[in-house]
């Protein structure tokens, strides 16, 4: 506790101001031991009241603050944590709400995170393939998973350099159990190339949509599950149906949900298996096979082991 | 709060289908899943079924209600489509039998009047599929179920229900489970 004193009066030090050591000390031990505060809580209190009382700009005394540090993507594993982030945004995705300017993936070499910059960052906005410094972003942990926000006191530099982006590979194999809305046939905005909902995009509103293929498919192997994201060049190879054919197909039956129909009937029921990269809770596939036969050998041991239970 | 996930679809042969009572929900609340507890432990919500379709019949009244018999090397399971399963009722209306079908769907269980507890499956989708499909399902099966009678020693929540409740001779069902798998190395 006298080190988290030393360090509150040092910092205001820094910032001209004198405060008896002493003084924090006895203020941040009524908290921590007569009231129970937790430790970061007594410290967060003890210094709001030392600026109230010196009349200083709380931003002024937290941005000065050593700057945060500079982490790898896989060294991201602390909640609450103010990190810098060099890295390459490798995609950007659809985002619902208005308080938010851009939602998508940052990758470095060590993998890839998801970010948030809200509105009130007031960052200029990203592109895709680009590289970036998320500068004084903080982490924020959900459903296990780390991601980084870009508020109004973090900034966005841009630089020139490519950036290869270490990708976590995976594997599945299972069967496809669904194939889920949103696939098939879709129409993509022109400008932002999010897929569109009933026509409209949620950035642009009515566009003339350009036609894509995608499957989103629910893979299953008895054990897990994982969704996974089939991209057009994958749906075509593994369907048989080519966009020209799939358009074809919606326009004699009037009716764009044809497409997924057929897609459901060539493919849902059987084993695939498909590898790709995990992001979020999709596993982003860059090859997709079918499990064409039994393998005996797997079969014999099987039976061994079924024998000696 | 991982919010809301999608239950796996378990994978169970016909015969410890058949032989499965035990349904229960996971709490009291009125949306809490329901699930059929099978003898070798396996937790079912869904199910995932691959085997030869060889009866349809649309057994209902006022509506079409179709009920299909599907086997696999154990025996058969019976899966009952109406109008609130529209997918998998117009795919059993439209398809030939036999057949070979993949079915997505949830257990439901019956109880007689004289007390025996039926099971049979109300499928979310059913697709026509092909015979090298239904081996891979078989063989596939064949693994989820040793792999459950290997945990049966483990103290799972799962196991010990399924121990109190069926007391199993899991030796009755991995020889089954030699059964289902010897009859892939036959040729016809």
């Amino acid at each position: 506790m006298k080190q988290l004193a030393q360090e509150i009066s040092s910092r205001f030090h820094e910032l001209g101001v004198e405060i008896p050591v002493g003084e924090i000390e006895g203020r941040l031990d009524k908290m921590i031991h007569k009231y129970k505060v937790p430790k970061e809580e007594a410290r967060r209190s003890v210094v709001n009241y030392f600026l109230k009382s010196y009349n200083i700009n709380r931003g002024e005394f937290y941005t000065g603050q050593s700057e945060s540090p500079t982490l790898t993507i896989s060294h991201i594993a602390e909640d609450g944590k103010w990190v810098n982030v060099r890295g390459k945004v490798v995609q950007l995705w659809d985002n619902a709400h208005e308080s938010i300017s851009q939602v998508g993936l940052i990758g470095d070499e060590t993998g890839t995170i998801k970010f948030t910059i809200w509105e009130t960052a007031a960052a200029s906005i990203v592109e895709e393939g680009k590289s970036y410094v998320f500068r004084n972003v903080v982490v924020n942990e959900w459903n296990g998973k780390f991601q980084l926000n870009v508020n109004k006191s973090s900034s966005i530099e841009s630089f020139d350099e490519d950036i290869e982006v270490g990708i976590i590979a995976v594997e599945f194999r299972g069967a496809m159990v669904d194939i889920q809305s949103g696939s098939g046939l879709i129409k993509r905005c022109p400008q932002c190339n999010r897929a569109l909902t009933k026509g409209a995009c949620m950035e642009h509103g009515k566009v003339d949509g350009v036609y894509d293929l995608r499957i989103k498919a629910v893979m299953d192997d008895g054990i897990s599950i994982q969704d996974a994201i089939i991209k057009r060049d994958l749906v075509e190879e593994v369907t048989g149906m080519t966009l020209e054919n799939a358009i074809a197909l919606a326009a004699d039956a009037l009716d764009q949900g044809v497409v997924l129909e057929q897609m459901k009937k060539l493919l849902v029921g059987r084993y695939y298996r498909i590898s790709g990269s995990r992001v979020e809770r999709y596993l982003l596939a860059e090859s997709i096979i079918p499990v064409f036969s039994l393998d005996q050998s797997e079969v014999d041991e099987l039976i061994a082991s079924a024998e000696v239970i | 709060m991982s919010g809301y996930t999608r239950e796996v679809a378990r994978r169970v042969f016909a015969q410890e289908f058949r032989e499965s009572n035990l349904s229960f929900k996971d709490g009291e609340d009125q949306y809490a899943p329901q699930y059929l507890l099978t003898p070798t432990g396996a937790k079912v919500n869904r199910i995932f079924i691959v085997g030869t379709l060889i009866e349809k019949e649309d057994i209902g009244t006022d509506s079409e209600y179709w009920r299909g018999r599907v086997t696999d090397p154990t025996g058969s399971f019976l899966i009952y489509a109406g109008q609130y399963q529209p997918e998998a009722a117009q795919a059993l209306a439209e398809c030939e039998t036999p057949a070979f079908v993949a079915v997505v769907g949830k257990p439901s269980t019956y109880t007689t009047g004289e007390g025996d507890v039926l099971t049979s499956v109300r499928p979310e989708s059913l697709y026509i599929v092909d015979g090298q499909t239904r081996d891979l399902w078989v063989q596939e099966t064949a693994k989820c179920t040793l792999d459950r009678i290997r945990a049966f020693g483990d103290a799972s929540a799962n196991t010990e229900r399924a121990k109190e409740y069926y007391n199993p001779d899991v030796r009755y069902y991995s020889s089954m489970v030699a059964q289902a798998l010897k009859s892939l190395k036959e040729t016809y």
